[in-house]
């Protein structure tokens, strides 16, 4: 990485371990294929055609490489789910939906570095045996899709696509699909729905994942965009080389998005778990603003359950067990599941003592309220009504009871849905009222117990007068 | 006015639905996009074009474009303008962007309902809704005007200037 220039103002911090985003923000780089390859791309392509497809899975599954847009489940694992005696077509997608409130990674390497998720799609798609690709962009990136469908029609003119790809005998078509508006697309089986041509909604699961039954109902793979570069990452220095980097278990770089409200936003590539979440606020990102003081953060997009500043968590078993204070904990997959919450998308949300807990809460259930597919009555019905209690907070004609209420709904979504989104719309709700209570509770106002305040209900009371 | 798809619009739907070998109804979407594109928004006519040209029946196409909030079924302004509302931009003045171009614009956004999210200026140039996360929010206010994105927006009449 020595030796690269990066524009003034934008370098990786010296905490930052760049691989995927190497060339983000580089000097003088642009999305072309010439200087793509002028960089030394495609020269993984080459290297895995020289390999068979399963020993590409194995060096993936050496890595450990987990997925990085959200559940973290290894993308090796992912693959070997492909039934061994599949006669059907493989599909393979790539996930560039990016949807979930804080993430905003795989923006920078659609726009800046399209060719680097094209060749870690197609040494993948000749791992699983994917004849056809996807990838299905969120709409609100018109820019980015016109920037991959240009480097899709580049490496068709040098042949790293269509037919008998460097005379390997492989054949492969990319196309890009573009989403609308839809957060659900980002859920693989609504993806997989959506690019069907139909409302996207998430299938069920298990007995089938998409991995056996996906697109068409024939064996899909869908992956994240930063998952998908960083197999071309471990073609090139094998996977126990690439597992060197990041913590056991917790392997690799990935890249962290910090928004809200700290000095300086933005993304940071990082070994897995080499950063805690003080340094990369108070190191990475310039501290907090001017005399404040923080009160939470939500560390993996919004979905992730919040973590409250003072919290201290008790981690690990037996000789191992130790405290962590909140800005002790190491960004990684495990440790953030072991406090209660998730390494999600790489979201990392910071919130300071100047917030209402009640606005930022309300603010989240109106995305979930509004992206909810409609599937499950649970999950349609109790999102919106989070959104019309936390209205009442936020405009301070809520009861105590309120709380409760709101609380319960949550615990009647989670778990009782067909796809993750239950819990995804259910676990901030929750987390905010286990750790924040008191705080909500003070936004009420106890002379309200048992009024009708909600404008609907009194619409409806007057017209049953 | 009558409904006329134009041959150059055709010709690239055509290619776009090949994109899709093993389902037609696979381009939906995308057939959907081109229209939307073309026209401003999605008539029961294009509705129906789009299911003769897939071979689906029109309440096959109907059912996308009321699912995905990408899709409008009435005319925005010249300017399209998507605010981001999601938290990070929230807390970064995504609601006080939205105030101030619609107090710009002349845009009142008071009759604006889940199923109806669009409000248009009265001279037509501008309309005006919230969008969910546009995913920068490293950058935020921010908000897409028709096809070009904005990010750390805080001069609002330097950002509408671009647009006369």
């Amino acid at each position: 990485m020595s030796g690269i220039q990066y524009q003034s103002g934008k370098e990786p911090h010296p905490r930052e371990h760049r691989v995927v985003f190497k060339n983000v923000d580089r000097e003088g780089w642009d999305p072309s294929i010439k200087t793509y390859m002028g960089d030394g791309g495609y020269a993984q392509l080459e290297k895995a055609f020289g390999m068979k497809p399963q020993e590409i899975t194995d060096e993936v599954k050496k890595g450990g490489l987990r997925g990085r847009g959200g559940a973290g489940f290894p993308a090796g694992v992912k693959w070997g789910f492909i039934p061994p005696n599949n006669e059907k077509p493989v599909y393979l997608i790539c996930n560039a939906d990016e949807s979930e409130p804080g993430t905003f990674k795989d923006r920078y390497i659609i726009h800046q570095d399209p060719h680097q998720i094209l060749e870690g799609m197609i040494i993948s798609c000749f791992a699983v045996g994917a004849n056809l690709a996807y990838i299905y962009i969120r709409e609100e990136f018109p820019e980015g899709a016109r920037i991959l469908e240009k480097a899709i029609e580049e490496a068709h003119a040098k042949g790293f696509l269509g037919k008998d790809i460097l005379g390997s005998g492989f054949d492969l078509e990319i196309y890009v699909h573009r989403g609308a508006g839809a957060y659900i697309c980002g859920e693989e089986t609504g993806l997989i729905e959506s690019l069907e041509g139909k409302r996207a909604y998430p299938r069920i699961k298990p007995p089938y994942f998409p991995a056996a039954i996906g697109l068409y109902l024939c064996p899909t793979i869908v992956n994240n965009v930063e998952t998908l570069c960083h197999v071309k990452h471990i073609i090139e220095v094998g996977g126990e080389e690439w597992a060197k980097t990041g913590t056991p278990n917790n392997t690799g770089t990935r890249i962290l998005c910090v928004s809200g409200d700290v000095r300086k936003p933005g993304y940071f590539e990082v070994e897995v778990g080499k950063v805690t979440l003080g340094e990369l606020i108070d190191d990475l990102c310039g501290g907090l603003k001017e005399g404040r003081k923080l009160k939470a953060v939500i560390p993996g997009g919004s979905s992730a359950k919040v973590l409250r500043a003072g919290e201290v968590f008790k981690v690990g078993k037996g000789e191992n067990e130790r405290e962590l204070s909140i800005e002790d904990i190491p960004m990684d997959f495990d440790t953030l599941a072991a406090c209660g919450s998730m390494a999600g998308s790489g979201g990392v949300i910071v919130i300071d003592d100047s917030r209402s807990i009640g606005w930022v809460l309300n603010n989240i259930n109106a995305f979930y309220a509004h992206e909810s597919c409609g599937q499950c009555t649970p999950c349609r019905e109790g999102t919106l009504w989070m959104k019309k209690i936390t209205d009442r907070v936020v405009a301070g004609n809520a009861s105590p009871s309120d709380i409760d209420t709101l609380d319960a709904v949550a615990r009647n979504i989670d778990g009782r849905t067909i796809c993750a989104f239950g819990e995804a719309c259910a676990w901030p709700t929750e987390s905010f009222i286990e750790k924040f209570r008191d705080e909500l509770i003070s936004d009420t106002d106890p002379e309200l117990e048992g009024a009708i305040v909600n404008p609907e209900s009194l619409v409806a009371a007057t017209a049953l007068k | 006015m009558s409904f006329k798809v134009p041959k150059t619009l055709e010709k690239e739907i055509d290619e776009r639905v090949t994109h899709y070998p093993v389902s037609k109804r696979s381009a939906v979407m995308p057939v959907l996009h081109a229209l939307q594109h073309h026209f401003g928004y999605l008539s029961e006519e294009s509705i129906e074009w789009a299911a003769t040209k897939l071979e689906l029946e029109p309440i096959q196409v109907l059912e996308v474009v009321t699912f995905y909030p990408g899709f409008r079924q009435s005319a925005p302004g010249k300017y399209h303008i998507r605010v981001c509302r999601t938290l990070s931009c929230a807390m970064a003045g995504g609601y006080k962007l939205m105030e101030s171009l619609c107090e710009k614009t002349g845009i009142d956004r008071s009759g604006v309902t889940h199923h109806n999210p669009v409000a248009v200026s009265p001279d037509g140039k501008f309309s005006i809704e919230f969008a969910e996360c546009l995913a920068s929010c490293g950058t935020g206010p921010v908000c897409l005007v028709n096809d070009d994105f904005h990010e750390a927006v805080s001069d609002v009449d330097a950002l509408l200037n671009q647009y006369s």
